[in-house]
């Protein structure tokens, strides 16, 4: 980056790039209403109290109206309220896991992309190899089965399932920027190894780690909601989107409502990530600073 | 001959990650809380019989010992018993894979079926009807879960329109065909059996669909970008001035470069189906070696459970494998490249 160039231009052009296509913007405001809502749900959910232990039999599965709008589950707890702070369990899977996945995979990778020739390397991207030898749902979904099925071992399952991807990630470009000459010549004026990985070879992959990130937020959510269908994940009366849709599944076809607008739900979330993702891959998909 | 060294080659490597993810899930496993003796037993057993049962599954020696009985278990056959179904684990696992074979070979075969195609009118046709449909498909199969999908096809399908059946492999008054492969379709094809393949085929199509519908979409897009590269390059400039047919063009000198991305993303997407299997096979009571699977993971059956993730794992190799040699087949500087770093 030019220091002639002030930020604020800088992230104008990144803002002009992203929001050159429509679809971008969409997931964008998708995005940004789910956290509202996940944030407002205490607030703004029509029957708060539906989120818990609540139940009242005597309006149980009815259908949607003006007063339900998506209508009732089989315990009587309005469903759009559970929609809401649905929403919450989601994106709180999402920041959990990304949060202790990314980092520890992006240093990992750096690490043994740096000294790729060294022997903790090779034990590294074996390591990573390992976690990666199945597909990651079934990783997290055989983890979970092993420890007590909750929230918090869920969100750990996924963790487990999901750093190798951001170490083998970062690993393949550190291993070839730092043969470049800017590399060679920060080592040949003494720069620090930690200067070289964090300052010179870390930035170059910057953008291809926050596209993952962005585009992983709707996988961890699938994968998240995967786990609860089966039962893995968030136990009652959590209001989970994934157990909601199991749970409603039973009711099918005559209680459509119960299953059908968790999914949708669900859907949007996800699509709204995958655009706000594709957005942002494109804002860095050609040299912009 | 070279590829096969290197699939050779690849395999062992992949076996060596095989063994650490065993050792991984083993750990994780065992060290948990929770007697798995006392688990097999009941609540009501006495201490007595949980202690023999202990000293027979080498419960009281260290977890590396246990690893020890256990990966000589799995070469000589004896994998342990599913507490669940209270058989040898490979018994239970070679009764159930067939049909899991079966739903992913046909989700498979539909997948390619309808991406192709679909992605090589897109890019031929970029911004058509066609083109515009594939776009929106993309972001449907990637945002909509596959169990999300089966719902709704059993919903509209199957409870609404009664077009196709709601669950299992088989109608109940059809006799399944007499076992030589375990897939039904095969064997009823083998045994000349038209009604049973029929049946069979019938109920393979909305589990299968629900499989198929994200990876269709990955692929169909996948194989447009790359059709709509290859438009620009030179060799198709150079065959269109020599003026031949457009046919010739799109399905001889278009198709095949197209088809190396797509068909290396076809590959991981088929191999992960053994994942997604697990909850198509739950909705649709798909009798299936991820139901299996699931019905271990719920009852907490350690012995079944490492079994079915070392199984996915073997495929999931297997698949990988096939694929570079299929990628190798279509381009050959592939190969070549192979053949340089060896």
């Amino acid at each position: 980056m030019k220091s002639s160039r002030t930020l604020r231009e800088v992230y104008g052009r990144y803002w002009y790039k992203f929001s050159k296509n429509d679809l971008s913007i969409v997931g964008l405001a998708c995005i940004a209403g789910v956290v509202l809502i996940a944030l407002l749900a205490q607030w703004i959910s029509p029957y708060p109290a539906s989120a818990g232990l609540y139940v009242n039999f005597g309006n149980a599965g009815a259908a949607p109206s003006a007063s339900h709008i998506f209508g009732t589950d089989q315990n009587g707890r309005d469903i759009l309220s559970r929609v809401f702070f649905g929403f919450r369990y989601s994106l709180m899977l999402v920041a959990v896991v990304l949060s202790v996945t990314v980092a520890p995979g992006v240093v990992l990778g750096l690490v043994a992309g740096y000294y790729v020739n060294r022997w903790f390397s090779a034990v590294i991207m074996r390591l990573a190899d390992i976690f990666v030898a199945v597909p990651p749902l079934l990783l997290a979904l055989s983890v979970a089965s092993v420890l007590t099925p909750s929230a918090i071992n869920a969100m750990l399952a996924v963790s487990l399932a999901w750093w190798p991807w951001y170490t083998r990630l970062v690993y393949s470009s550190a291993s070839s920027i730092r043969n470049e000459d800017f590399v060679r010549a920060a080592e040949l004026v003494g720069a620090s190894r930690w200067h070289i990985m964090f300052k010179e070879i870390l930035p170059n992959n910057l953008g291809s780690v926050l596209t993952k990130v962005t585009l992983d937020c709707g996988w961890v959510i699938l994968i998240g909601a995967s786990l609860s269908f089966v039962g893995l994940g968030a136990q009652a009366p959590t209001p989970d989107l994934g157990t909601m849709i199991a749970e409603g599944s039973a009711y099918l076809p005559g209680q459509w409502w119960i299953s059908i607008f968790p999914a949708l739900a669900i859907v949007v979330v996800i699509l709204g990530f995958n655009l706000l993702g594709d957005g942002i891959n494109d804002m860095f998909a050609s040299g912009v600073a | 001959m070279k590829s096969w060294t290197f699939a050779v080659k690849r395999l062992a490597y992949s076996g060596v990650s095989l063994l650490g993810l065993s050792i991984l899930i083993f750990v994780i496993a065992r060290v948990l809380p929770g007697d798995p003796a006392r688990l097999a037993l009941g609540p009501r057993a006495p201490q007595s019989v949980v202690e023999a049962l202990r000293l027979q599954l080498h419960l009281n020696d260290p977890v590396y010992t246990q690893y020890f009985y256990w990966l000589r278990g799995i070469f000589t056959g004896d994998w342990g018993i599913a507490l669940f179904t209270q058989r040898n684990v490979l018994i239970d696992v070679s009764d159930f894979l067939p049909a899991t074979i079966e739903l992913i070979l046909f989700a498979a075969i539909i997948d390619l079926v309808i991406a192709v195609p679909l992605g090589l009118a897109a890019g031929r046709r970029a911004n058509s009807i066609v083109d515009n449909g594939v776009r929106v498909l993309s972001y449907v199969g990637i945002a909509v879960p596959s169990f999300v999908v089966a719902i709704l096809l059993q919903l509209f399908l199957g409870y609404g329109t009664h077009l196709f059946p709601l669950i299992g492999r088989i109608s109940q008054n059809v006799v399944p065909p007499t076992q030589i492969t375990g897939l039904y379709t095969l064997d009823a094809l083998l045994t000349g059996n038209p009604g049973a393949f029929a049946d069979s085929v019938w109920h393979l199509i909305l589990p299968a669909f629900a499989l198929a519908l994200g990876p269709i979409a990955q692929e169909a897009r996948i194989m447009r970008s790359s059709v709509v590269e290859n438009l620009d390059k030179d060799f198709t400039l150079s065959e269109v001035s020599h003026g031949l047919p457009e046919r010739t063009i799109t399905f001889k000198y278009l198709m095949k470069p197209s088809l190396i991305p797509t068909i290396t993303i076809y590959a991981l997407d088929i191999s992960a189906q053994i994942a997604n299997a697990f909850l198509i096979e739950t909705i649709f009571i798909w009798p299936g070696f991820s139901k299996y699977g699931l019905n271990a993971m719920l009852s907490k059956d350690l012995n079944a459970i490492v079994a079915v993730v070392m199984v996915a794992g073997v495929m999931f190799v297997i698949a990988n494998i096939l694929v570079d040699l299929v990628v190798g087949y279509l381009d050959p500087r592939i190969r070549l490249q192979r053949r340089t770093e060896e």
